[in-house]
């Protein structure tokens, strides 16, 4: 059962990953292009001679941004397979459709939006090669936190419903996930290395766009995994009647 | 769709933790590993030599948010 899901949630990415890259293709590929257009005028101002191209710009924009999203992913529908079949039963009376659109929106919080908060996406030619050990570091460290943050308040809420409601303990893990992530992003290391001549335009609509792509792909995993897996599970599998 | 289950007082069934570890080890290790290799393969660590995985799903690693270059 845990392989039917796990193989579930790596097809519903791979749908997830060709709905993004629909959208990366059409929003973030512009973007991409104007980035790499800055970069070459730099480099030409500079007299540098301009960078051998190793993947060609058509395979990098095409069938390698397909593979990376679609990859990328597979990668993250299987694991929240792995999390949905733990979480399942665990967290409370829910059904499938309901915790998978819930963990899906959980995750779009925790390893997009709030990461991208203190270390946002940036375009080619922004970032320093020098650098890319700390930054990538900084990243990791930051997508723990969040998810270690949001598991916190999850419990703490727990904890809280059955004195004060479900209401009242949802604003106190809120609460909570707030404060231990403005503490985090007080605490760890700033980066700033956009070039002080990169078109500011550029750079918002790579960021949204980003976004964008990450938002597409969760909600359809949350949406469609949850709905395959109510639909198609056994229900011997997913619930017990009242009397067992 | 809950008419075809037990009825309004049915309870989710959690999958016991036995059956989930193997799961959740060697498939959470291969999946890491795919969006390891989109995101930071030849960039800050390196499994494979050389920088065409990297150059290949470069676009994908920035519109993803890795950090890159
Ligand atoms: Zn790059």
């Amino acid at each position: 059962m845990v392989g039917t899901l796990l193989m579930r949630g790596m097809l519903v990415g791979i749908v997830a990953g060709l709905l993004a890259f629909v959208f990366a293709k059409t929003f973030g590929e512009p973007q991409v292009n104007h980035a790499i257009d800055f970069e070459s005028r730099m480099e030409a101002a500079r007299g540098d001679a301009p960078e051998p191209e190793l993947v060609s710009r058509e395979v990098q924009s095409g069938i390698g941004l397909l593979t990376g999203v679609i990859v990328y992913s597979a990668g993250m529908g299987g694991l929240f397979a792995l999390v949905f079949a733990y979480a399942y039963g665990r967290v409370g009376n829910i059904g499938p459709r309901a915790l998978s659109a819930l963990l899906a929106a959980a995750a779009l919080l925790a390893i997009a939006i709030v990461p991208d908060l203190k270390y946002p996406p940036n375009p080619p030619s922004v970032g320093d090669p020098e650098t890319i050990g700390i930054r990538t570091a900084l990243f990791f460290t930051m997508i723990a936190i969040s998810i270690a943050s949001l598991t916190l308040s999850v419990l703490l809420v727990r904890r809280l419903i059955p004195r004060h409601g479900l209401w009242n303990a949802s604003l106190g893990g809120a609460l909570l996930f707030i404060v231990l992530i403005a503490f985090a992003q007080l605490l760890l290391k700033d980066i700033n290395e956009v070039p002080a001549a990169f078109p500011a335009v550029v750079l918002w609509r790579f960021r949204i766009a980003s976004l964008g792509i990450q938002c597409i792909m969760w909600m359809t995993l949350g949406f469609l995994f949850g709905y395959l897996v109510e639909k198609t599970m056994a229900p011997r599998w997913l619930y017990r009647p009242a009397s067992a | 769709m809950s008419d075809i289950h037990a009825g309004p007082a049915a309870q989710p069934v959690p999958i016991p933790v036995r059956t989930l570890a193997p799961w959740l080890i060697f498939g959470g290790l291969m999946m890491m590993l795919m969006i390891y290799f989109v995101g930071a393969e030849e960039g800050a660590t390196s499994i494979i030599k050389g920088m065409y995985v990297h150059e290949y799903v470069h676009d994908g690693r920035h519109l993803l948010g890795f950090p890159c270059h």
